[in-house]
């Protein structure tokens, strides 16, 4: 029998001990429900945040690369439909086999497996492999057929670049590709950048990345934790990018790279007033599609290893001595200055009495001389004898400065292409801070003949030839339309009063063209002697002038050495065709048409063409033709575009 | 004396019907209905697998529930002791014939059934201390074989539960004889001796720790030290609750369980998907239902006479209180990771089974109520 006593007491002592208890119990209970309100009420949103992270996962879809157009809107690059095979990884039981399996439906080679594995070694399990991103229709019909076959697999009709004007645009336009490690740290690819975009690599599609590249679109999804898709929650569509219009006419620039075909060099055309590019080809070219999917190595080799280097754009990064077609600015500079009398003549006795500077012999182009010539003739007929001595007069210093101010010596487009150069205007100085020797007075007199030190590129020549033919005033030139300076409004006035015989350019209206010419008489007697050489007889371009006033040029041939010639050589008088290639001489010629209203200069480079006046003049020829034959259609663009300003 | 032993012996079927306590059954059906939605849930709305299981198990425990409430007061009190030497029997059959799963022996093959032994356990550990203090004395308690004796009673199943290994389920039993021995009114010195003795002992205890379970604590402190590996079930339960607000993203809307995000969500992680879903309001609800049935519980314990039935009755509130206590504040990040499921709501036999066997022992006190024990 218990004790009573006890047993009372037992009970009271758990009595109490069960309230401390059950008060303990309330107050974890308050503190859990703190907790959960803590968590539930005052932290929702970090929740809710964290939660969306982990359940919404973002997959960037390539947005369309924005097109690039001529002046006329045609597409020189635009978008094609392709046909593409993706995977989906997370979907693929065993990669191997499905890879196997899609070897022998679409018939993969080495190459592509390679690339194929090395890819999905960058991708997360849960991405999308992209196996084959352009396949015909009959590799992607047959594999629709075998589709069930293959887990994972997915057609997609996806979009690539595509050129319809392949090779003609490829040096003004450029390619696309795979980005490189490059291309993603410059910002418009960095802040854009989508896996499998590709990007311009050259040319327009590279400078002008950032219209051209659009805004990728986000495709956000339901994951579970394995990240697996679940569903679709939300699609951001992509905005294709800008459009970017050039001043370029396909049509001249097909003609011109016709013109240029089985030969290496380059045409440029220009507006002279609006400093629009009119056409600028350059020759040999090669096929920007190729790239589009990544070109093979044996179209690569073969492009790169071509010895006449299509890779270079010879209009921009090509650098020749300008030869005889530099005579216009050394006359220029010469009656700027002042330190000659055009009037007085210069004995010109051939090749058994050349030109004599302390004891060395500087020989003029014609072996029994030209006679007599004042200025005008010695441009018309291209004397050298009288601009080494014109030359020696002036000095290389006076020369460099009216060459710089004519657009020699510095970039015309600048930042448009990376390769372009800024060729080379010598000065003593230069020599003295570049080659650490002093100038020679011998260096000055074949720098009169635009031998020597002196190298330009082909759009800087049409450049040179535009700011003279316009009356001596600067342009800007440029290729990418530029619709905030209204140049229809000026081309309207221009026309307007061109055939009432008044200069526009005195009007102060337009005083935005700063003036480069110190003596408007100089100018027109340079453009006048342009006009001898080209449409009088003993010209050296007399052959391939016009006779329609329509189409009417005055032109400056050029023939530049590209080594010295000896007197043995000389002696010789070997025909262009009996030299060694590479020892030709390059053929140039500069011009700006029509003579009466001028409009358009020109340049023309054939490399190792011998002749300016045999190989160069001929084609100007046919490429003023074309471009004055176009002229009204771009005019009547320009009105229309007016209209609606 | 004879008279009310007689009188306790004799109850009529129907004042036993009228002595059951309906409330607490009504809770009960309550956590079992909002149990078996959770579930359902768990399963992204299909009846399936698991949703089939745990309704028939809490069909079949329920049933088990109500029929062994009329089971007398003084059988537990008799077999008390069998039963304790039972389940330690089976956990020590655990150690032969257990089967093992994700890297522990916890469990014996009943075909019908996997029997969890430590979860009988739980329950053993009450009804076996409520009948060693049912006889010692108050003035007893300063004696060494008195304290000494439950120390070994309660060391036992642990040891072997510990070695399973469930660290979880060996707090609990741990935690719950302490609760009794608390209640049965050891005097508090011993509980600040001991409880100084283990903070002088951690170093050593963490030492024989897995492995595993160090990283668990470690990764408590700081659940960020491992994201995606131990402190993931953790700052993922986080993410579910703190994402379900106030009322919750609704059922079957719960994106954290539903896209496979929170680990366990069937067993230890229950309370989670149930707060994610039906936010702040149902896990204070749900909580408050818990708290009802303790309540209901230990009220049922101030009506009886014996000491045995009283201690059993406050023992289990204390210790169905520590079970989701523990399971709550794991899921909250309030302690642990330890492995413990919270009554009712979780999936899993032995757990119900355990629960549904405690209850009834509850419910045997308050139908017999009268009862005294020699």
């Amino acid at each position: 029998m218990l004790n009573r006593k006890t047993n009372t007491e037992k009970h009271r002592l758990i009595t109490r001990r069960v309230f401390i208890l059950a008060a303990a119990k309330i107050v974890i209970f308050a503190g859990i429900s703190s907790r959960l309100f803590n968590l539930q009420i005052s932290d929702k949103e970090k929740y809710e945040i964290l939660s969306d992270k982990n359940r919404l996962r973002e997959w960037k879809t390539p947005p369309e690369r924005g097109f690039i157009i001529d002046y006329f809107n045609k597409q020189l690059a635009s978008n094609q439909r392709v046909y593409q095979l993706h995977l989906v990884l997370d979907e693929v039981k065993n990669f191997d086999t499905t890879i196997f399996k899609i070897k022998n439906i679409i018939n993969l080679n080495k190459q592509n497996l390679k690339e194929i594995y090395k890819n999905k070694n960058k991708l997360k399990p849960w991405d999308t492999l992209v196996v084959a991103d352009n396949l015909s229709w009959d590799q992607f019909s047959k594999l629709n057929l075998f589709l069930h076959e293959i887990e994972g697999a997915k057609p997609v009709l996806s979009s690539s670049r595509y050129y319809p004007y392949s090779n003609d645009t490829v040096h003004i336009v450029g390619y696309v590709g795979d980005a490189s490690v490059e291309d993603l740290s410059k910002k418009a690819i960095k802040e854009n950048f989508v896996p499998g975009l590709k990007v311009g690599k050259y040319g327009i599609e590279n400078s002008k990345e950032e219209l051209l590249i659009g805004k990728y679109g986000i495709k956000r999804y339901e994951v579970n934790a394995s990240g697996k898709r679940i569903s679709q929650v939300d699609y951001l569509k992509e905005t294709q990018g800008k459009e970017v219009k050039l001043t370029v006419d396909i049509e001249i620039q097909s003609y011109a790279n016709e013109l240029l075909k089985g030969k290496t060099g380059s045409i440029c055309v220009m507006d002279i007033y609006t400093g629009e590019i009119i056409a600028m080809a350059s020759s040999p070219t090669y096929d920007p599609n190729k790239f589009t999917h990544g070109i093979s190595i044996k179209d690569w080799n073969e492009i790169k290893n071509n010895p006449f280097k299509p890779l270079i754009n010879k209009s921009v990064a090509g650098l020749y001595s300008p030869g005889s077609t530099f005579k216009l600015l050394v006359a220029l500079a010469a009656l700027e200055y002042g330190v000659i009398d055009p009037n007085k003549p210069i004995l010109c006795k051939g090749h058994k009495h050349p030109y004599e500077l302390y004891g060395v012999k500087y020989h003029c182009w014609k072996k029994h001389g030209h006679g007599y010539m004042k200025l005008r003739n010695a441009i018309k007929q291209s004397c050298d004898i009288y601009f080494y001595e014109t030359a020696r007069i002036l000095g290389v210093d006076k020369l460099s400065i009216i060459a710089n101010r004519y657009g020699l010596g510095s970039k015309v487009l600048n930042g448009t292409f990376d390769d372009e150069k800024k060729g080379l205007v010598p000065t003593t100085k230069w020599k003295k801070n570049v080659l650490e020797k002093s100038w020679y007075l011998g260096e000055t007199v074949i720098n009169g003949i635009g031998q020597g030190y002196i190298q330009t590129t082909p759009l800087q020549l049409s450049l040179m030839t535009a700011q003279i033919a316009n009356g001596g005033f600067k342009i800007n030139p440029h290729i990418i339309y530029d619709e905030s300076i209204n140049y229809n409004f000026v081309i309207a006035e221009i026309n307007k009063k061109m055939f009432k015989g008044k200069n526009y350019l005195k009007d102060t209206k337009y005083d935005f063209y700063e003036r480069l010419y110190r003596n408007k008489n100089n100018i027109n007697f340079i453009k006048d002697a342009m006009f001898g050489s080209t449409n009088e007889k003993f010209g050296t371009s007399f052959k391939s002038r016009h006779k329609e006033t329509k189409y009417k040029f005055a032109g400056k041939t050029g023939t530049s050495q590209v080594r010295k010639i000896t007197d043995e050589q000389r002696k010789l008088d070997l025909d262009t065709s009996q030299i060694e290639y590479k020892n030709r001489d390059h053929a140039l010629f500069v011009a700006f048409a029509p003579f009466e209203s001028p409009r358009y200069s020109i340049s023309v480079i054939i490399e190792h063409g011998g002749s300016g006046s045999k190989m160069a003049a001929p084609i100007a020829n046919k490429i003023i033709k074309k471009t004055i034959d176009r002229h009204e259609l771009r005019e009547k663009i320009n009105k229309e575009i007016l209209k609606l300003a | 004396m004879l008279k009310e032993r007689l009188q306790s012996n004799n109850y009529g079927f129907f004042a036993k019907i009228k002595a059951v306590d309906y409330f607490l059954i009504l809770i009960v059906i309550l956590i079992g209905l909002l149990s078996i939605f959770a579930i359902y849930s768990t399963e992204g709305g299909k009846f399936s697998y698991y949703t089939k299981n745990h309704l028939i198990r809490l069909l079949m425990f329920f049933g088990l529930f109500l029929l062994l409430s009329f089971v007398r007061i003084s059988f537990w009190h008799k077999n008390a002791y069998l039963f304790y030497v039972l389940c330690t029997g089976l956990l020590i059959s655990v150690i032969f014939f257990g089967m093992t799963a994700s890297g522990s022996k916890r469990w014996i093959n009943l075909y019908f059934l996997n029997l969890q032994p430590s979860e009988l356990m739980k329950i053993a550990i009450i009804v076996c201390f409520a009948r060693y203090y049912h006889r010692v004395q108050t003035y007893d308690f300063q004696s060494y074989k008195f304290l000494l004796q439950p120390v070994i009673l309660l060391t036992i199943p642990c040891y072997l539960v510990i070695q399973q290994p469930d660290l979880g389920t060996s707090i609990l039993i741990a935690g719950s004889g302490i609760a009794i021995i608390w209640l049965a009114g050891l005097n508090i010195k011993y509980f600040i001796y001991s409880g100084l003795l283990l903070i002088v002992s951690l170093p050593f205890l963490i030492s024989i720790l897995k492995p595993y379970q160090k990283s668990r604590i470690l990764t408590f402190f700081n659940p960020d030290r491992d994201p995606l590996g131990a402190g993931y079930q953790i700052i993922q339960s986080k993410i579910a609750i703190g994402s379900g607000g106030l009322s919750g993203k609704g059922f079957l809307k719960g994106t954290q369980s539903y896209l496979e995000f929170l680990p366990e969500k069937h067993t230890d992680f229950i309370f989670t998907l149930f707060s994610e879903e039906f936010g702040f309001i149902g896990s204070i609800i749900l909580l408050i239902l818990y708290m009802l049935l303790i309540y209901r519980i230990i009220r049922i314990g101030f009506l009886n006479k014996s000491f045995f039935s009283r201690l059993y009755c406050f023992g289990f509130a204390s210790a169905f209180f520590l079970y989701v206590f523990v399971n709550v504040s794991m899921v909250l990040g309030l302690l642990p990771i330890v492995g413990a499921p919270l009554p009712i709501m979780s999936y899993g036999g032995s757990s119900m089974l355990s629960i549904m066997l405690g209850l009834s022992i509850v419910m045997s006190c308050k139908i017999y109520n009268e009862e005294q024990m020699s």
